[in-house]
């Protein structure tokens, strides 16, 4: 039971996954340690989904070591399933329950987990203010909007107060003020029920926000683990110079702006319309992950590997 | 309490909530009217026919047979579309995300079929009596084995369409596994025409499936004993009635959990998301 002493709740190792020849997980390596937020980054089908379905016990892993609350998810019983809490991507289930209906159907199967120290099911009331659906909370789960399913389906991933609470593209869909809302309840969460979570999203501004914790996904491994501001400084080193000369433009992209502009300068004299600009956090994250899905950068081989360590 | 038997407790009250709710919908109400119209108007159209040899009149020995037909039906076909629908639609994913959760969704679905089975009779049965007469010649004898024929029919059948349901690719191949060869026991079975008047390869084919005996189990309770000559070796055979029910009833409960359990551990949210995408594929 590391998780209780040594407080990593997930441990990652030489993960792969494997459909016919094509690698979609390729070694992905990462820990989550007690009471932390992580967001796992990545662009669309880098393998988020699938790393996170193989961490719910929803998926079988073709090799590697993952450990989940202490156990393996491939051999995990229904007992660790009570231990965890999993926000599905609600389609079109339930349509003419009421959500307070299937909260407490759902919440009936936590019961004989309850302890003193972490009370199961979560009170069906509490929940439905604490996710925001008092007013819908009566009403079909067919007639609720998009927002409105998507505060559901956390409630009824939190119902059983889960030690672990896992999101798989939790916002996707959402319009800015519904994304802002669901910020401020994951925050609630963690610190209200001292939850681990690990969320994907394809969103930087969303993990920056959310996160502890940001591990990138690209090309089937982790490229980046670290916080959003060791992040960012770790992939803001290079600036591009932008000049015209001769009536022609020109860019140049340097770790050293200051020096690479006073020699230039000291070189021509018709330099004009010239522009510094540091690439933003998304800018680099961008051409980063194109860079490690074009196989540009040999995986493992660059300076991020060491973010965050 | 213990988990498992928490979580079948659990699976009764879904079974109860999704009756409730089932009963309040006017989808569902529009569905039992309708087979209730449709059986009922066949047997008005026919009420002047007279089955030969005998002096009684098509509705009162086909209704029976209606009857059996239909339960066979509605729990092969009910639960069959039921789980291939909510394996795409992500409620059986949300069974599986809870601590014994399938256990007790396949609860549910037995107890609200099994339920369910009730107001489609009588829906049936109610109007039936007023508008025909001497539907039940056997008084309150006839009504328990109704009750028996009841009970082991969908036992015998019930599994089957969790099979079906669990075991076929998409909504749309029910159709071809489940609908269809329903769809051909019905006309095979002796439903709607003696079972004699077909070859005898087809005799035998129909005997070997559920079909046939709750229909003839149903004719058994509702007809009178002369009746009984108009079947095979003419004789309602009570006991082949039974042992052949029990025989499904058994083999199909001891294979349904275990095929239930391996599309439990397959189902995926990358599956779910796979019909939603095709879903939405169809709709454009």
């Amino acid at each position: 039971m590391t998780d209780r002493i040594g407080n990593t709740v997930v441990g990652v190792q030489n993960l792969r996954m494997r459909y016919g020849s094509n690698d979609v997980l390729d070694g992905v390596e990462f820990d989550i340690r007690r009471g932390e937020v992580v967001t796992l980054l990545g662009p669309n089908g880098a393998g988020k989904t699938t790393t996170i379905e193989i961490l719910e016990g929803f998926r079988l892993r073709s090799d590697g070591e993952v450990s989940v609350l202490g156990v393996d998810p491939a051999q995990a019983d229904e007992d660790w399933r009570a231990r965890v809490g999993v926000v599905l991507q609600s389609w079109r289930d339930h349509p003419r329950w009421t959500p307070r209906l299937l909260l407490h159907y759902l919440g009936r199967y936590y019961a004989p987990y309850s302890t003193p120290e972490r009370e199961r099911p979560y009170d069906v009331d509490q929940l439905i203010k604490l996710v925001g659906i008092e007013e819908h909370a009566d009403q079909k789960i067919r007639t609720l909007s998009g927002g409105e399913r998507r505060r559901l389906d956390v409630a009824v991933g939190i119902i059983g107060r889960p030690e672990l609470l896992f999101l798989d593209e939790p916002t996707a869909g959402f319009d800015p003020q519904a994304r802002r809302d669901f910020h401020d309840l994951i925050h609630r969460l963690t610190d209200l029920e001292d939850t681990t979570v690990l969320l994907t999203t394809h969103d930087l501004d969303e993990a920056e926000k959310l996160a502890d914790r940001i591990l990138i996904l690209a090309a089937g491994r982790i490229v980046a683990d670290g916080s959003a501001d060791q992040l960012a400084r770790m992939m803001n080193r290079e600036a591009q110079v932008r000049w015209t000369r001769d009536g022609e433009q020109f860019v140049h992209a340097t770790p050293d702006p200051t020096a690479f502009v006073r020699e230039m300068l000291g070189q021509y004299e018709d330099i004009s319309d010239l522009e510094v600009r540091r690439a933003t956090l998304e800018d680099t994250y961008i051409t980063m992950v194109q860079q490690y899905e074009s196989g540009e950068v040999a995986p493992g081989a660059t300076a991020f590997e060491e973010v965050g360590r | 309490m213990n988990p498992t038997t928490n979580a079948i407790k659990s699976g009764f009250a879904r079974g109860w909530t999704e009756f409730k709710l089932s009963l309040q919908s006017p989808q569902d109400q529009g569905f039992y009217v309708f087979m209730s119209v449709l059986v009922l108007a066949y047997l008005w159209f026919n009420r002047n026919t007279e089955i030969e040899g005998t002096n009684l009149s098509y509705p009162t020995v086909v209704l029976p047979s209606m009857l059996g037909a239909l339960l066979v039906f509605s729990l092969i076909i009910g639960p069959a579309y039921a789980l291939a629908m909510e394996r795409e639609d992500g409620t059986l994913l949300r069974a599986k995300a809870v601590p014994h959760g399938v256990v007790g969704h396949v609860t549910g679905h037995v107890v609200l079929n099994v339920l369910s089975i009730l107001p489609s009779f009588l829906i049936i049965l109610i109007p039936a009596a007023l508008l025909f007469d001497g539907l039940m010649q056997n008084g309150a004898k006839g009504w328990t084995t109704v009750a028996w024929v009841t009970l082991l029919g969908l036992w015998a059948t019930l599994p089957i369409g969790i099979i079906i349901g669990s075991l076929a690719p998409s909504v749309q191949k029910v159709g071809t596994w489940g609908m269809f060869p329903v769809l051909i026991l019905v006309g095979i079975s002796g439903i709607f025409f003696p079972i004699q008047d077909l070859w005898g390869w087809v005799q035998t084919v129909s005997q070997i499936f559920p079909m046939y005996w709750v229909g003839l189990g149903m004719r058994s309770a509702f007809l009178p004993e002369a009746a009984a000559a108009l079947e095979i070796g003419g004789s309602w055979r009570t006991l082949e009635t039974v042992l052949v029910l029990s025989t499904w009833a058994v083999v199909g409960s001891l294979i349904a959990p275990v095929v239930v359990r391996r599309m439990a551990r397959r189902q995926s949210g990358s599956q779910v998301e796979a019909a939603r995408e095709q879903a939405i594929q169809w709709v454009r």
